[in-house]
């Protein structure tokens, strides 16, 4: 099943500049993997080496964190949403 | 209070909106709203505060204007470069509306000295540029029970929440961790729209506003997401972590930490 995933600023350089691709699964988990094989190197800056997010970015199926519904075994469903939110920091300087 | 003639006149648009009315005005002019940083957030925040006529105006901020910030730090100016950003805000706001009272804190803010700076005032409007004083801020606001309104940008999107105590999550139950250091860029390494800035600077002031009236529905348990390449704001659902450290029943950091050790950062 087909998902949309918006990728955020700091991980565009490895989608090519693309703020918003399409991925394969039934799961969170499974979209990472489909995100690591279509743009190498993605899934380690997501994702701790067992395989959940890292604890300053947070995904969201359409309005809601993962963290309160399956973690990365939520399932997805064709035209779900998937949105990957990092801390940014930014303000003054 | 009673109105002068001038003030009257100065906030008649305020005046006659039913959600604000003269009691609405009046609550701006006796609030109490605490800016950390008068840079790319604070600039715009500070200037519209200040027209809406927020009596009461701390500024927290340690750095002197750069020729690189007028790019979008718009309360600072050219001949200004040099001068304390709190100074030149402070100009700034007085030259404006005579009505605000400007407290500026020319200091770093750290552990030991964020309880006195907080003290005093209700609201506290984080437009800091790093992680470890947007801990800091969270941790602090939580124990002394004070909103903070919350606002970041890099390159070209944003985020903006309102962090209420009890009410809704924390920075912390947001994320419970900041990213290692290097790994995510700040504005200066990486680059920011100056107008976003005041873009997402000026809805931190609507939602200051709008506590401050009891007006409407604000971002508490809402993160705003924009996206200025695309045109697009999305409201993605926050809530409280049952675990959060800092904001939970039982939590486990009840007195300020080392936020720079925190943060891994060499001291």
């Amino acid at each position: 099943m087909a998902v949309k995933v918006r990728i955020p600023t700091p991980l565009m350089k490895l989608t090519d500049n693309k703020s918003e691709v399409s991925a394969e699964g039934s799961t969170i988990s499974d979209i990472f993997n489909d995100l690591e094989a279509q743009f190498s190197g993605i899934k380690d800056r997501i994702c701790e080496e067992n395989g959940s997010p890292r604890r300053f970015i947070n995904i969201y199926v359409n309005e809601e964190d993962i963290r309160f519904l399956d973690g990365e075994k939520t399932a997805v469903k064709e035209g779900d949403e998937i949105s990957i939110i990092p801390a940014i920091a930014g303000g003054t300087r | 209070m009673d109105f002068t003639d001038e003030q009257i006149e100065r906030y008649s648009r305020h005046i006659m909106l039913p959600e604000v009315g003269g009691v609405g005005q009046i609550k701006m002019l006796e609030a109490k709203v605490l800016l950390i940083g008068a840079g790319g957030l604070g600039s715009p925040a500070a200037y519209y505060l200040a027209a809406a006529g927020i009596g009461n105006l701390g500024i927290v901020d340690f750095d002197v204007v750069d020729l690189s910030n007028l790019q979008r730090q718009i309360i600072h100016s050219t001949e200004r470069i040099g001068m304390l950003k709190t100074e030149s805000a402070k100009k700034t706001i007085e030259a404006l509306n005579p009505d605000v009272k400007v407290t500026l804190f020319n200091e770093k803010l750290t552990a030991d000295n964020i309880l006195r700076i907080f003290e005093g005032y209700d609201y506290i409007l984080d437009g800091t540029d790093n992680f470890a004083t947007r801990y800091l801020i969270n941790d602090a606001c939580v124990m002394t029970g004070k909103t903070n309104i919350h606002g970041s940008i890099f390159r070209f999107e944003g985020q903006a929440t309102v962090f209420q105590p009890k009410v809704g999550p924390c920075y912390r139950c947001l994320y419970p961790e900041p990213p290692p250091p290097g790994l995510v860029p700040n504005c200066q390494e990486g680059g920011v729209l100056g107008v976003l800035a005041g873009v997402i600077g000026n809805l931190q002031v609507v939602e200051t506003l709008k506590l401050i009236l009891g007006q409407g529905n604000t971002l508490v348990g809402s993160l705003l997401i924009y996206d200025a390449l695309n045109t697009e704001f999305r409201k993605l659902k926050l809530k409280r972590d049952s675990n959060c450290p800092v904001c939970s029943d039982n939590p486990t950091i009840t007195e300020l930490i080392d936020y720079e050790e925190f943060c891994g950062l060499s001291r």
